[in-house]
């Protein structure tokens, strides 16, 4: 049972207790192996020219796993852009998320029938998701919804003033908000002693009044032993907390950018030795629950998966380009009218 | 859709700032959605008193005093708005609006379009702006024009008390996101009656507040004053001025604006805000193209200089006056 220490480094792996909820860890490393194969794949679709400028996931898949099996369907999940298992977990198709890092709003429909039809869509410009997650918070305490709100982001979002602010609110009006920092080290090129003084990310909850925890990042049993805890916490009342998530961004900061340029081949190598796929893994394997066998026909299913993903992705028909202000207002304004017939012109001639 | 209820005395003599505390009070009773909440909004009624006894009457789950972060006021409407609830945010003045452009610019104005309509953003920003009331420095810009250039999101001025009362409630009933934008020189100047009961207005309609056939006078805001002013100075020589409230800058009733242009022949513009890139340019350029072959004089545009906002001391040199309307109108009619 996890006892919060603020600031501690909780982890769990490798020594995991008897009491473990095999299942679930099981589960969990299977949805981690799917997502890092989907996310092999897209960067290869990026490499292709058949996905735009895409943000790889690699070294984050136990925290958007954890974060998506940690949220009840009726919680709320705000994210930035590097949680594409959290957005799966929660019902978005891969085929979606593809089509989204291809250029097409669509991406951004997730399916109504979802825990996923509520969540806000990716957020690119840092930070900014956190204070409309403060607002998400809100509208659950106020509804009574007893409800929790799951924001992410990155360890650069946490000198902006959209983090303060957010923290600051959450502990003025008790909100029902976790926020999980993926601190992987590195914001693009800019390095985490650069970033902050501070003895930790966690520690910058202190000033807000609100719980700080931090929790290894690349082991799936510490994330869901702190995400139950904070979820469950928020649900019932009982304030908000940040919790800073200890990882490494295997990865190159998105597909446009090329690491080696600010970061040594050692460091990325010794990341390589904690990263959090092998290490739950091994857990599993040490402890009986999954072997050789069970792991290649998982890794066949999931390319399978993805695969098909990528098939349903490739193959959706194009946007009619009047969609650009289609769905711009609740109804398209009369001053819009003009522009819009400019478009379906346009778009009449080219298929004609 | 907005479901009004019967309240008592349909017709009141109200100020510009009574009628905004009377469409919030109103709204708030009639939708359970609608939340409100800013600075000193709650206890203390708005440094206005805008949202003067709201809190009393709604209480403080639906009536809040934030934390003093525009930025983080925003954000807060952008959130509860993409789950439904319609929040009323007021940013204290202009002059501090500037924090919340990146709520406004890269999320509010476009959730419904990068979702494809799965979510929505119905927020409401409240602000009150222009000069003329001897405010400090910061407290008197009029930079709507900033904001009528972000696609998505209305920009909606009411000048007078009816407009204040039936433009709120329509914003406020309105599925899209939208900063109403006060100007603060008239929340007192006169009480006029407002129909509580009369229909919301639309949020993309100009209004046509006198006809005539010389020359059209097109403002919105506080200048709509001045700009009634002049109109009556030009009718003591017989000019017949057709004074167009322009109200909601985005989307832009472009139709009426090409219709008086088209009527008159001559165009004076008005606003308070800078010349260069005012949002009078826009108009012209429109009227340029689409009402070219009526014009019988270039377009005039009578603004606030191309300066900061002076501090109060020279307020009276920087805001358009009647006279400079006057006498813009009259270079139209003798081009």
């Amino acid at each position: 049972m996890f006892t919060s220490t603020p600031y501690a480094l909780y982890q769990c792996l490798p020594a995991l207790a008897a009491d473990t909820d095999w299942p679930r860890l099981v589960s969990g490393y299977r949805h981690m192996t799917l997502i890092r194969t989907f996310d092999k794949k897209a960067v290869n679709l990026q490499r292709t020219g058949k996905l735009g400028t895409y943000a790889s996931c690699l070294g984050a898949e136990a925290i958007g796993t954890a974060g998506g099996m940690a949220l009840h369907d009726d919680d709320y999940f705000v994210p930035y852009y590097r949680d594409h298992a959290t957005q799966y977990l929660r019902g978005v198709p891969l085929h979606q998320i593809l089509q989204y890092w291809g250029g097409d709003e669509r991406g951004n429909a997730f399916p109504s029938d979802t825990a996923a039809a509520r969540d806000l869509p990716n957020c690119v410009p840092i930070a900014t998701q956190l204070p409309q997650a403060a607002g998400i918070a809100t509208k659950a305490k106020l509804g009574r919804e007893h409800a929790a709100v799951l924001a992410t982001c990155g360890d650069g979002a946490t000198s902006r003033g959209d983090f303060y602010e957010t923290l600051n609110v959450a502990g003025v009006w008790q909100l029902p908000l976790v926020v999980v920092v993926n601190n992987n080290q590195w914001a693009i090129s800019v390095p985490q002693h650069l970033q902050t003084a501070s003895k930790s990310i966690a520690h910058k909850a202190e000033a807000a009044g609100i719980e700080g925890l931090r929790v290894d990042g690349n082991d799936l049993p510490a994330l869901l032993d702190v995400l139950d805890y904070a979820l469950d916490k928020a649900r019932h009342g009982k304030g908000a907390t940040l919790i800073e998530a200890v990882s490494y961004r295997l990865s190159d900061h998105t597909t446009a950018d090329d690491a080696s340029r600010y970061r040594k081949a050692s460091e990325l190598h010794a990341a390589w030795q904690r990263e959090p796929v092998a290490r739950l893994r091994q857990a599993l394997v040490d402890a009986d629950h999954w072997d050789a066998a069970r792991e290649k026909q998982w890794l066949a299913d999931c390319q399978q998966q993805v695969d098909a993903a990528v098939d349903t992705y490739l193959n959706q028909p194009p946007q009619a380009p009047t969609d650009m202000l289609d769905f711009l207002y609740a109804e398209l304004p009369d001053s819009l009218k003009p522009q819009r017939a400019a478009l379906a012109q346009q778009a009449g001639g080219r298929h004609a | 859709m907005h479901s009004a209820q019967q309240h008592p005395g349909n017709s009141q003599p109200l100020n510009l700032l009574e009628a905004i505390n009377r469409a919030l009070l109103y709204a708030m009773e009639d939708d359970d959605k609608v939340v409100v909440f800013g600075e000193d909004i709650a206890t203390n009624g708005g440094v206005f008193r805008a949202t003067e006894g709201l809190k009393e009457r709604f209480g403080f789950r639906r009536v809040m005093d934030t934390p003093l972060a525009e930025n983080l006021i925003a954000g807060l409407a952008v959130g509860m708005a993409s789950q439904g609830l319609k929040p009323v945010a007021e940013i204290q003045f202009m002059g501090f609006i500037y924090a919340t452009l990146e709520q406004l610019i890269s999320h509010a104005a476009r959730l419904r379009n990068r979702t494809r309509g799965r979510l929505g953003c119905p927020l409401v920003i409240r602000a009150p702006f222009g000069g003329g009331i001897h405010a400090p420095e910061h407290h008197s810009e009029s930079t709507e024009a900033l904001f009528a250039h972000i696609p998505g999101l209305r920009v909606v001025i009411p000048s007078s008390s009816a407009r204040a009362y039936g433009l709120l409630r329509a914003a406020i009933d309105c599925p899209d996101p939208v900063l109403f934008l006060e100007p603060k020189r008239l929340y007192r100047l006169q009480r006029l009656p407002v129909e509580l009961d009369s229909d919301p207005l639309p949020l993309d309609r100009c209004f046509t507040l006198r006809a005539g056939e010389d020359v059209s006078l097109i403002s919105w805001g506080a200048m709509i004053h001045e700009t009634l002013a002049a109109a009556d100075r030009l009718a003591e020589d017989g000019i017949k001025a057709e004074v167009i409230d322009v109200a909601t800058l985005n989307p832009l009733d472009r139709d009426t604006l090409v219709a008086t242009a088209s009527k008159t022949g001559r165009v004076v513009i008005v606003h308070e805000a800078p010349f260069t890139g005012g949002f009078g340019a826009e108009i012209a350029a429109t009227l340029a193209s689409d009402a070219l072959m009526h014009l019988l004089a270039p377009i005039e545009r009578v603004t606030g200089h191309d300066c900061p906002m002076p501090d109060f001391a020279m307020e009276p040199q920087y805001m358009p006056s009647v006279e400079r309307i006057v006498a813009a109108a009259r270079r139209t009619l003798e081009y």
